[in-house]
């Protein structure tokens, strides 16, 4: 693989006796967009923790555009994180903020860009994720599509180099959930970001990403291109992308692992 | 769950794991100070102006309220029992007395704690459970500089000041009742009050409020940041975060007291 920008180096993390994660290692290169998929429960949403420095591995590296950040404090990773951005699986956007003043935070926080630039970033954000006009609306008032969109907006305000996106499409209808595969895609493409997605949303993640990563009790089972996985002949990855007798198939895949 | 190798959950080891417990909060609690006086220096100067406006207008209502009808229950039990001595002319020193140097910051700490404090509480845990306290460390945005400084801030600064108003409402509470119900006349409560008061009755009180302000705010902000998953776990942080500042107020103005009233007065 050419210049991978993130690097997940046999990482362990366990919260208290529960094991999330066991020797998990993959890496993502440069304006690549990988999809981790699996189960709940499976410490798909750990793995974006660890990237954004929420949480410390137990044992392993992470290294993230050439930096070993496993020992990193808290002011190293904010330095990071200004080249970072992150959707959350509930939006997390600030709820004593109006959508402006969410999108243009990142911005207020870490440039010296005046209050008209700031405007005209934030309507151009705006613009791109289809929200024109709801600037003074409060998160409170908007649909559960519209706050994904808004924090994606948020996320991408400072032009970070590394986008994670935790379960964006989950609670959303079909035709919200294409919507914001569509918006991922184009983030990609207009900004050249590197993402990870994490999701159980087999469509989103067949659209909007590269490769899959598949994590099942805290283990990468299956890695590959959309084509492979597609194609793959593993029974847990079968059974999870048709929804059919998953449990089943995790039993056999763990007789046959023993 | 075993801590350093005691099962928590043998009836013997339970006030061992309280005492653990609260020793652990304590340290997490002065931490959490100390990150606060580090950020002081970069506070955001119009977060503190809204809060304390927040804190301000939120507040004035309930502490006049209950110190006025404090000035006014001293006043009834001290104006028959001192004129029945002869000291008629002390009830207005002994009103605006307790009421700078105790009740007027006391009350006054109780109400902002029941008001502010559970409010603040309630706000920090609330983004605490909705991933907006992550969504600030992601925006490389750390929540104690943001969120804990200007609410520390106001306090420290906004709770002296309604002590002021504190003790002149309570003040003249004691006097409308001193006056219409034990004959005392305004000039003798007014004069009693002039007599009696020194300033440093009500700077020392003032100096009690800004203490009362800290304990609240960092009290508020911690238990908001250590909130547990869901609405309950905000339910719990708020009541929490009352009842742990009303003690600590009692109890920091108990040894205030002495250092400002007995050793230093």
């Amino acid at each position: 693989m050419s210049n991978p920008i993130i690097i997940f180096d046999k990482v362990d993390m366990a919260f208290g006796p529960k094991v999330v994660l066991n020797q998990v290692s993959f890496s993502v290169a440069k304006g690549e967009t990988l999809a981790v998929i699996g189960p709940s429960g499976t410490g798909k949403s750990t793995v974006l923790k660890l990237l954004i420095g929420l949480l410390k591995p137990d044992a392993g590296r992470i290294i993230i555009d050439g930096h070993d950040v496993t020992e990193f404090n808290e002011d190293q990773w904010n330095e990071l994180r200004k080249n970072m951005g992150m959707v959350f699986q509930y939006s997390a956007l600030f709820d004593f903020l109006d959508i402006e003043d969410n999108i243009a935070f990142g911005l207020r926080q870490h440039t010296n860009k005046s209050e008209d630039e700031i405007h005209d970033i934030v309507e151009r954000i705006l613009s791109s994720v289809g929200l024109e006009g709801t600037e003074h609306s409060y998160p409170a008032e908007l649909s559960g599509g519209m706050k994904k969109r808004v924090s994606l907006g948020r996320a991408i305000a400072l032009n970070p180099g590394i986008l994670l996106y935790d379960e964006p499409t989950a609670g959303l209808d079909p035709i919200m959930s294409n919507n914001i595969s569509n918006l991922i895609v184009q983030t990609k493409n207009n900004l050249g970001v590197t993402s990870i997605l994490v999701t159980h949303d087999m469509v989103s993640a067949f659209k909007a990403s590269d490769k899959v990563a598949m994590l099942n009790e805290g283990r990468i089972v299956a890695y590959g291109t959309v084509a492979e996985m597609k194609n793959s002949t593993n029974k847990l990855v079968k059974a999870f992308m048709y929804g059919e007798q998953f449990l089943e198939a995790q039993k056999k895949g763990r007789k046959t692992s023993d | 769950m075993n801590i350093l190798g005691f099962d928590t959950n043998k009836i013997e080891n339970k006030i061992g794991h309280e005492v653990y417990e609260a020793c652990v909060s304590t340290g997490r609690v002065v931490v959490l100070l100390q990150d606060t006086l580090r950020f002081l220096a970069t506070a955001n100067i119009k977060e503190t102006l809204r809060q304390m406006a927040k804190l301000g207008t939120d507040s004035l209502p309930i502490v006049a309220m209950t110190t006025m009808f404090t000035g006014m229950v001293l006043a009834v039990q001290t104006a028959k029992e001192f004129i029945r001595f002869g000291a008629a002319e002390s009830v207005g020193g002994v009103v605006a007395i307790a009421m700078g140097r105790e009740l007027a910051p006391v009350l006054a700490g109780v109400v902002v704690a029941g008001r502010i404090g559970a409010a603040i509480a309630a706000e920090i845990g609330t983004m605490k459970v909705t991933e907006q306290i992550d969504a600030l460390r992601v925006m490389a945005t750390n929540p104690v500089s943001y969120l804990v400084v200007p609410r520390f801030l106001a306090m420290v600064l906004m709770l002296p000041i309604l002590i002021i108003f504190a003790n002149a409402v309570g003040s003249i509470g004691g006097g409308v009742v001193a006056t219409n119900y034990a004959d005392i006349s305004s000039n003798i409560y007014i004069t009693s009050i002039r007599t009696f008061m020194e300033p440093w009755d009500l700077i020392g009180g003032m100096i009690k409020g800004a203490f009362f302000g800290a304990i609240i705010a960092i009290i508020g902000c911690y238990k908001g940041l250590r909130a547990k998953q869901g609405a309950e776990g905000v339910g719990i942080a708020t009541t929490s975060s009352v009842v742990t500042s009303i003690i600590l107020i009692f109890v920091c103005n108990y040894f205030l007291s002495v250092i400002l009233y007995v050793t230093g007065g």
